[in-house]
């Protein structure tokens, strides 16, 4: 009984000050982070005051008036869409073939290798590459569906890497237990596997379509740069060049068409479209990743339901 | 209704079931048919030998219990049983392992049809995030079983043979099985493999996470299930095997690590005399 009473509020040990550090380091990271995105949305917006309105939404772009942005946003959704109906099927088949099936040897480690190559290609050459490929070699000229095919090989190493991280997020005991009730191993993945990854695979859904969305360069040589300065919604052909519905029709999106205003236009409100359209932008994915999250969370529950 | 050795007040840390039925001489249990078995069965990681060459034989409607310390091969071997090993990547099974007489690891034999009939309840509870009903539906669904009425019915059974139904019956379809507590997690995956209609229950460690309330009911529940099935149950917990089991299998490790059995016998005998030296010392706390 000779050691001196200890305080419980002592306060200098080195764990405590490390620990405090640390928290301030990572709380500060995090602030800095928030500020940084908060103060882009918030340019965004302020610039947008007063040329965002349903109007400029839902109006055909001009080069003399205060245009809209129709055909450009309407575009964007499309080649979302195209891009989505390739890589989402084949993405997740992929990474349910990879974290599932796949067995650990020279060609899966050649494909994981490949799938990080290409991911990391600059997108500019992904563009070029599209270019030869479907603009010049299939003499498509600038098509939507080049564009959306370009955008694919670009997003697809993504798409099936995240797919696959997040099949194998899925708990080992999840497997067993269904395994070991008499389920086959495609009962385990569809009834078991795949419901459990949902949250991961919304995920993966939603970065790739953030590229989508964001992708420029990729475009600028494969759906083209031409302002389409009206849409016939009416025309419901899906093979005439002049219907907003064919894939076989040059595609300028939402990015596209700020790059190519801030970059040349010439017309007298181009400041305030590109500002707007920006706005736009920010707000397509906002309530494109809101949308996507509620739908994973119906799926969840459809799907662990029966 | 529940057996004896439960009330009884734990004195001397090991406490005995009842007496089996035929102990006029000490290991002649009464032959009855056996259930499954295994005979020289080796179990190996990626070439280290887990399990050594292990043949034991379990009679229908009992319960063995396998004892033996931590990396003694236990659960390893458990798994030889469904096949579970197979999930594992890089684990080879030698020997052979039977259930009513066919090798389980022929080539023409359907795991899913093994898995089936021997069912297999996990060290900690691991229900899926479904509701309490689609958890005991999981394995009629994945076999075809799509009638409702029938359906209602598996799910109604399986429930009260793992008496949980008077718990749940009020909130089937609402509440989730993760949103139950340890025990009666524990009981719904007992019902859950209930309702795929085993012959065989494989149980590894399935109370060692539960607190001692819960155990005992899940003691209690074996005691209940041995009449309609045979049970292979994993356990560190000696008072356990003595309370519910009817044979003992005791497994240690060699010098290389690998598990091996040691003895097997009724229960009774293995925890009053045991005739290896080994067993002396694991079951009297000198070793393990």
């Amino acid at each position: 009984m000779t050691a001196p009473a200890r305080s419980l509020k002592e306060s200098t040990s080195r764990a405590v000050l490390v620990d405090r550090v640390a928290t301030s380091a990572l709380w500060l990271t995090g602030a800095f982070v928030l500020l940084l995105l908060g103060s882009i949305v918030l340019h965004f917006l302020l610039a947008a005051w007063g040329v965002v309105s349903p109007g400029f939404i839902l109006s055909d772009p001009s080069d003399e008036a205060l245009g809209g942005v129709l055909p450009v946003l309407w575009n964007s959704v499309y080649m979302l869409v195209l891009v989505m109906l390739i890589s989402v099927p084949v993405g997740i088949l992929g990474g349910i073939y990879m974290a599932e099936y796949a067995p650990q040897n020279a060609v899966t480690g050649a494909i994981r290798f490949a799938q990080e190559a290409i991911g990391s290609v600059p997108s500019i050459v992904v563009g070029l590459f599209g270019m030869i490929v479907f603009v010049n070699t299939f003499r498509w000229g600038f098509t939507a569906l080049g564009g959306a095919l370009a955008l694919t090989f670009f997003n697809l190493p993504l798409m099936t890497r995240l797919a696959e991280q997040a099949l194998r997020g899925v708990p080992a005991e999840e497997r067993s237990a269904s395994l070991a009730l008499g389920a086959s191993k495609w009962q385990t993945i569809r009834h078991v596997v795949l419901p459990l990854a949902i949250p991961g695979l919304i995920t993966a859904v939603i970065l790739t379509a953030g590229r989508v969305f964001g992708e420029a360069a990729v475009l600028l040589f494969t759906s083209g740069i031409g302002t389409p300065y009206h849409y016939d919604f009416a025309n419901l052909s899906l093979t005439d060049p002049a219907s907003p519905w064919s894939p076989f029709r040059p595609a300028t999106t939402l990015s596209v068409y700020i790059w190519k205003l801030n970059s040349e236009g010439l017309g007298a409100h181009v400041r305030e479209v590109v500002d707007g359209s920006a706005a736009v932008l920010i707000a397509l994915v906002f309530f494109f990743n809101l949308g996507a999250r509620g739908i994973g969370r119906l799926l969840t529950k459809r799907l662990t339901a029966s | 209704m529940t057996i004896a050795a439960l009330h009884q007040p734990a004195l001397d840390g090991v406490e005995i079931a009842r007496p089996l039925a035929a102990v006029t001489a000490e290991d002649a249990v009464t032959t009855p048919d056996v259930k499954v078995s295994t005979e020289h069965v080796s179990i190996a990681y990626s070439g280290r030998v887990a399990v050594r060459d292990v043949t034991l034989e379990v009679p229908e409607r009992s319960i063995l219990a396998v004892i033996g310390p931590s990396g003694s091969g236990k659960s390893t071997y458990l798994r030889c049983f469904n096949r579970m090993n197979d999930v594992i990547p890089g684990a080879s099974t030698t020997g052979r392992v039977f259930l009513d007489g066919e090798n389980v690891n022929d080539p023409d034999v359907s795991v899913v049809e093994l898995r089936r009939r021997v069912g297999m309840v996990f060290q900690r509870p691991n229900p899926f995030p479904m509701s309490i009903y689609e958890n005991v539906a999981y394995g009629p669904r994945r076999r075809g079983q799509g009638d409702r009425h029938e359906l209602d019915e598996i799910v109604e059974t399986s429930l009260r043979r793992a008496a949980l139904w008077d718990e749940v019956k009020d909130d089937l379809r609402r509440k989730s099985g993760l949103a139950l507590s340890g025990g009666q997690q524990q009981r719904l995956c007992i019902a859950r493999v209930l309702a795929t209609e085993p012959e065989v229950i494989l149980m590894d460690e399935p109370a060692s996470a539960l607190d001692p309330v819960s155990t005992l009911r899940i003691e209690e529940l074996m005691r209940e299930l041995r009449e309609n099935y045979t049970i292979v149950i994993v356990t560190h917990n000696m008072q356990q095997a003595a309370r519910v089991s009817d044979v003992t299998a005791f497994f240690t490790m060699a010098e290389d690590r690998a598990g091996y059995l040691v003895e097997t016998g009724p229960t009774a005998r293995i925890f009053t005399r045991p005739s290896e030296r080994l067993t002396e010392d694991y079951i009297s706390g000198r070793f393990g």
